[in-house]
């Protein structure tokens, strides 16, 4: 049973946002990561970029094929995780702490509040797993 | 077997061809020859190709240089001669192995950490470099050099006009003939990368080291293009002066002139930035027995899997003359490759000395040369070259007039080692008479 925390905002795409005022920070869900297999490559915009909701911010690529990420919500880059350069396995290992990939400053920091809830995620996960 | 596929007439068979389209008459072609008549006529056919009979000193991109006997024997073996870029490429193992030498020998020539299986040829090599900068860099302008090979800024314009991508023109220095030195106040933070071409195309070699220190005080890459790879037998390596991308035309190792094509274009990439390269990878591997085999690798970059957010819609690779390219280099081997080298460079100074002697005539830039240089002569280039050209039966160069205003007596000699000290002097000669 893939991890859900019950703090976090996800998406229908299997990112996950951690709200912290109008700072959202992004990554991937253990389900995500799961299905992806070892992840070699995650490729990450660069501070200041801006990004409309659902646009593609990056990728990530595992040994079984490479998937596009997008933001969940609207916002401007503040910050990259740039330690997934050298160790992109932490998407796999930690994909809700080490494995975060992008912080953005909201636009709308209501925003969130569209997302699914962990409960409606892991409805979602069933559903779409059935 | 019309009549399996459920036909009645060979006309069928065109029936989605509009009938005003079709052809309704027979070619006039000539009568079929036997095969000592079709010689005899590809003989004379031959004999009317009054230019390849010249004396050449051309250059500007295409090169003519010694290709040892073995570069076509290998290259005409079927298992290489009817292959194509590997699309199901476990299975070619000698393919492979042929395109990673011939990575692990670019990158040795380029003083670079990674090559990809190569490009169509230099220029089209050189628009992706374009490409590939700006998504290293996220940034939209490039400054090239207009010492570049015009033709080569032609293909790179073709290439970004439609990408987003603004290409500006650096001037050449009218003294050195290197890129001029007030570049430093061009570059800004939506500068992606200086392109500049070295030897560039008047033969000048241009300071790398001093560029590529430039281009990354502003965050800036440099990419260094090569017309005539031999340079690069003496010359430091791109590499060692820090560059980021060097893209190369590979006709000057073992494939001859012939109208133009096929040549290969090499590409080399420092490590970090392999993830944006072009093309095809070819990596070695090891399989459970630690057997060594290998594999097309960081496929993930190309369009049959990336599709429209691919790192070039190029998947192929230019193959045999990879190949030819391959033997080659290892044939001559370092040694080798160092003598053709020093060859091309002392007979073009040779000659450069002499036609600087000449009344009316001089050596236009005063920058480093390898194998090519400008001459100035008393009078229009254009007709200086056909008049030797008819008179004397020797190409003397190419007039600069084509691609440059205001350089009318200028033109562009090349020399390499197939060049004698004959040939040199009855160039010097030809020209003092004309």
């Amino acid at each position: 049973m893939a991890n859900v925390p019950e703090d976090l905002h996800y998406s229908k795409d299997h990112e996950w946002v951690r709200a912290d005022g109008n700072v959202a920070t992004i990554g991937i869900t253990d389900y995500a990561q799961n299905s992806l297999g070892d992840v070699v490559y995650v490729e990450v915009p660069k501070v200041g970029d801006e990004f409309a909701t659902n646009e593609s911010f990056g990728s990530v690529e595992s040994v079984k094929a490479v998937s596009e990420v997008f933001t969940p919500v609207a916002g401007e880059v503040t910050e990259i995780n740039e330690e997934l350069n050298d160790t992109p396995e932490k998407v796999n290992s930690d994909p809700y702490g080490d494995g975060w990939m992008i912080k953005i400053r909201m636009t709308n920091p209501g925003e969130v509040d569209s997302l699914l809830t962990a409960a409606e995620y892991e409805d979602f996960t069933k559903a779409e797993r059935e | 077997m019309l009549n399996a596929i459920g036909l009645n007439t060979p006309d069928d068979l065109f029936a989605s061809i509009p009938v005003d389209l079709q052809l309704r008459y027979h070619l006039k072609t000539p009568a079929a020859l036997s095969e000592l008549e079709l010689l005899a006529r590809f003989n004379e056919m031959a004999r009317r190709n009054a230019g390849a009979e010249r004396t050449s000193f051309l250059g500007g991109g295409a090169y003519s240089h010694y290709g040892p006997t073995i570069v076509d024997h290998i290259i005409s073996r079927s298992e290489f001669f009817t292959a194509y870029t590997p699309y199901q490429p476990e299975i070619s193992q000698g393919t492979l192995q042929a395109i990673f030498e011939f990575q692990t020998l670019v990158c040795q020539l380029t003083g670079m950490e990674v090559a990809n299986a190569s490009m169509y040829d230099g220029s089209t090599a050189l628009a992706e470099a374009v490409l590939m900068a700006e998504r290293v860099t996220r940034r939209s302008k490039v400054i090239a050099a207009s010492s570049v090979h015009p033709q080569y800024l032609e293909v790179v314009r073709t290439y970004v006009q439609h990408a987003g991508i603004e290409m500006q023109l650096a001037d050449f220095d009218k003294e050195s003939g290197q890129i001029d030195n007030n570049l430093s106040d061009r570059i800004d933070e939506k500068t992606a990368a200086i392109v500049v071409q070295s030897p560039n195309f008047f033969g000048c070699i241009e300071d790398l080291a001093a560029l590529s220190a430039l281009a990354h005080s502003r965050g800036a890459l440099l990419i260094v293009g090569i017309t005539e790879a031999i340079s690069l037998g003496l010359l430091k390596s791109p590499g060692a002066c820090d560059t980021d991308i060097v893209v190369a035309e590979g006709q000057s190792l073992g494939v001859p002139l012939s109208f133009g094509g096929p040549y290969v274009g090499l590409f080399a990439v420092r490590e970090k930035h392999a993830r944006q390269m072009p093309g095809r990878l070819v990596g070695e591997a090891y399989d459970k027995q630690g057997r060594r085999g290998f594999v097309l690798t960081l496929a993930t970059r190309e369009q049959h899997i990336r599709r429209e957010k691919a790192t070039s819609n190029i998947c192929t690779n230019e193959g045999l003359i990879a190949l030819a390219a391959t033997v080659y280099m290892e044939t001559m081997g370092r040694q080798g490759l160092q003598e053709v080298a020093k060859q091309c460079a002392q007979k073009a100074a040779y000659a450069a000395r002499c036609i600087q002697e000449l009344p009316g005539f001089s050596i236009r830039f005063k920058g480093p040369r390898f194998n090519e240089f400008v001459v100035r002569g008393p009078a229009n280039a254009s007709q200086l070259l056909r008049k030797l050209a008819q008179e004397k039966r020797i190409d003397a160069g190419i007039a600069l007039s084509r691609f440059y205003p205001n350089c009318e007596n200028d033109f562009l000699v090349c020399v390499t080692e197939v060049n004698t000290r004959d040939q040199i002097d009855a160039l010097v000669n030809g020209l003092s008479n004309a």
